[in-house]
């Protein structure tokens, strides 16, 4: 076990605290995502190295080679400072590595550099009403008719797409062949006439899902992503990414240190909060649960940075267990303030660090969403324990 | 950085393992269940080096740490072996060394496999029932119970103050008998103590508590190991067990059990290897992370142990198939060395979060 990443990284991590002391008022203040405030603050990270930056600088990016190191000290430091990383999103996220893997060179030109610096907004158009978990069920349709793809069918759970300017989205080219090989990864502007975006309210109250509805949109034959037929491979490049990032250690951690400082100034019966066994014992099972989460993290960290080491089924239940574990802080926080956990958007008596409804559905938000916890499950005993698969059921006429 | 078993290690490992595997498997265990001996596999695991392994370099051990003492423990776990390890091996030595009196001698034994120590925590930890100590002039007198081994040549004995005192089994002040456990691949022992002599280890807290976070550390280890060993048997057993036409791993009410299971162990894996190196390399963060790993090694156990009986159906439930003997081992550790509330009880202290 060594658990430092040597002393030449400790120049590193100074480096990243002294660019966040000196930045703490260039954060974006206006809420708008694509204010000039938010777009001048992801080109300072950018130009910096803390944002895109193992993405070449031919497209845009910083042009670092890729250090899991620096990059996790750079994601502690903010994490720290509780400044924001800049700007995310599945454009960033999920479409620019795809295409830095498998996009032409004049795709990679198009799209890569407006993308990080946050002047194209794109969604994600996967999930279908009739494809959720069996995503590679999917049936919008695209047909070619001369230079174009003619794409009907309907989107749904497509985020932020009421303001995207572009979607990347899977669609069924051939209808004949197995479902695996049907699909194709095309991109278009979300502009093009017969796309229509209705907004999904969630559990929230936040409208940032849609329904997304396309009749007869006509997409450029080139702006297909990998070969005709090859979406669901084209898409599974990356998308255990997703999953990796869906709820991250370090934030788990913070959130819990907030509700133990909570438990310190809120008080019941005259009592601190903090003083209640009951409570207590509570804080320090959760606490035990995340410090076991987290060294966890550290190890499939590690299996990253030495060839040979396996960490495989450590890291297949990062999603699962993070997930769950940050909704049952969240309503930990919620359970021992009583009726003031109920508090939600303006009540004035809201506790601590507050969200703490909010966080609590979205998180359960989570639970489902990135491929829900069940499916999690399937993956585990599945590839991890090599269990065999639910055998298929005919379908009653 | 690297968050991880060293080669040495897992060679520790696969040794270790090797050795159980060709000796303890379970008609042995259940032969000492039945009142056999231990002491062919404790001379076999201690000519392996186990007993010698956190014993200083310049006192003639081996002078590895506590994360070496967890992977072993976690082999015996996994095998369910009958053996002294923790006291013998990993809390008599550690007191020992860590104390300021010589105790080459008595070290020297150890190594060999000539003498096991065993450990009277109980009181210390949390005294109950009518046990309680008394030591003075050199002399102790009162009650012990659920001591462990029931075998031992000598008792590492913490007083309700934390002083650390050694007691000769053989003493005519000293009176053992036995008690049975739930866990019949360990035996515990009640010791009655009357003006027997206490010959002094330590009065310095810092040696209970290191003593007694290793302790806590290896126990979570061997629950390790045994989850382990509960899951490997639910996922072989669903994959050759049939019904409705089909092995029942394919059902996805068995799969997500197997699922879960691992999903709450591994993350066990990674929190014992950091609790042992934390003990030897990280002082800050070493007794927190010590109960919580107890703690939390406990409450994981506990459900795979419950819920690896359940994928074996009926059969989980029988003598036949033995599964009960890692059953009944995660939940002895769990109550041994103080169970989960009063372990996390102490992590909220330690933190200050507590009076």
């Amino acid at each position: 076990m060594d658990l430092s990443f040597g002393s030449e990284y400790d120049d590193f991590r100074a480096e990243v605290r002294g660019f966040l002391q000196n930045n703490k008022d260039k954060v974006p203040t206006s809420g708008n995502m694509r204010g000039q405030d938010a777009l001048d603050y992801q080109k300072l990270l950018i130009d910096n190295g803390y944002a895109a930056r193992t993405i070449p600088s031919e497209y845009g990016g910083f042009g670092a080679p890729p250090n899991i190191i620096q990059s996790r000290i750079i994601g502690e430091e903010f994490v720290s400072a509780r400044m924001s990383q800049g700007m995310g999103g599945q454009g960033i996220s999920m479409l620019t590595p795809t295409l830095l893997e498998v996009g032409t060179e004049e795709q990679k030109q198009q799209f890569i550099r407006p993308t990080i610096h946050g002047e194209i907004n794109w969604c994600q158009g996967y999930s279908e009403p009739g494809a959720g978990s069996d995503l590679a069920s999917l049936s919008t349709a695209a047909v070619l008719d001369g230079d174009e793809w003619v794409v009907n069918g309907q989107k749904i759970w497509t985020s932020g797409a009421h303001h995207a300017d572009w979607i990347f989205c899977l669609v069924r080219t051939e209808p004949e062949a197995p479902k695996h090989q049907g699909i194709s990864f095309l991109l278009f502007r979300m502009d093009t006439p017969g796309i229509e975006v209705r907004p999904l309210v969630d559990m929230t109250g936040v409208a940032n899902f849609n329904e997304t509805f396309f009749t007869d949109v006509r997409v450029p034959k080139d702006q297909i992503v990998g070969a005709r037929g090859q979406g669901w491979q084209v898409a599974n490049t990356i998308l255990g990414h997703e999953r990796d990032s869906l709820a991250s250690p370090n934030q788990t951690l913070a959130r819990l240190q907030a509700v133990t400082a909570m438990m310190k100034d809120e008080s019941l019966n005259g009592e601190r909060l903090i003083d209640i066994p009951v409570y207590r014992d509570r804080l320090m099972r959760l606490q035990g649960r995340e410090m076991s989460l987290r060294f966890n993290e550290m190890r499939v960290l590690s299996s990253r940075l030495n060839e040979g080491q396996d960490a495989s089924l450590a890291r297949m239940i990062t999603k699962l267990q993070g997930t769950e574990l940050r909704h049952e802080v969240e309503g930990m926080a919620i359970d021992i303030m009583g009726e003031i956990g109920l508090s939600y958007e303006d009540n004035p008596y809201t506790r601590g660090e507050g969200g703490w409804q909010s966080q609590y559905m979205y998180y359960l938000g989570l639970i489902i969403g990135g491929g829900t916890n069940q499916i999690q499950k399937n993956i585990i005993s599945e590839r991890g324990l090599d269990m065999p698969r639910e055998p298929k059921v005919e379908k009653k006429q | 950085m690297q968050f991880g078993l060293s080669e040495e290690q897992t060679l520790l490992q696969d040794n270790v393992n090797r050795f159980l595997k060709d000796n303890v498997p379970l008609d042995r265990v259940r032969a000492y269940a039945e009142g056999g001996d231990d002491s062919d596999i404790w001379q076999g695991l201690a000519e392996l080096g186990l007993a010698a392994l956190l014993v200083p370099e310049d006192q003639g051990g081996i002078g590895l740490g506590a994360l070496d003492a967890a992977i072993v423990a976690e082999c015996l776990g996994y095998h369910v072996a009958p053996a002294p390890f923790l006291g013998t091996a990993v809390m008599a030595p550690t007191a020992l060394s860590l104390s300021e009196g010589d105790h080459s001698e008595l070290l020297g034994q150890i190594i060999a496999g000539e003498k096991r120590v065993g450990i009277a925590f109980g009181e210390a930890v949390g005294r109950r029932n009518d046990a309680g100590l008394s030591v003075e002039g050199g002399k102790i007198s009162g009650k012990s119970i659920f001591a462990f081994d029931a075998d031992a040549d000598y008792y590492l004995v913490a007083d309700h103050t934390h002083n650390l005192h050694l007691v000769d089994s053989a003493d005519k002040g000293l009176q053992r008998k036995p008690l049975t456990t739930v866990d019949k691949s360990r035996r515990t022992v009640e010791i009655l103590y009357d003006n027997a002599i206490a010959m002094p280890v330590s009065n310095d807290p810092a040696v209970y508590e290191g003593t007694l976070d290793v302790g806590r550390v290896v126990l979570a280890a061997d629950t390790l190991g045994a989850a382990q060993n509960m899951i490997d048997q639910s996922v072989a057993y669903a994959k050759q067990r049939e019904q409705f036409n089909r092995v029942i791993a394919s059902f996805q009410a068995v799969k997500h059990m197997c699922a879960q299971m691992t999903a709450d162990l591994e993350p066990c894996r990674s929190m014992v290897w950091m609790a042992g190196h934390a003990l030897a390399d990280l002082a800050d963060e070493a007794r927190v992370t010590a109960c919580h790993t107890k703690a939390h090694l406990a409450e994981v156990g506990k459900s795979v142990s419950k819920t690896a009986t359940e994928v074996h159906g009926g059969m989980g439930f029988t003598d036949l198939l033995g599964l009960h003997y890692w059953f009944k081992r995660i939940g002895a550790n769990r109550q041994w060395l103080g169970a989960p509330e009063l372990v996390r009880e102490e992590a909220a202290r330690l933190q200050g979060l507590a009076a």
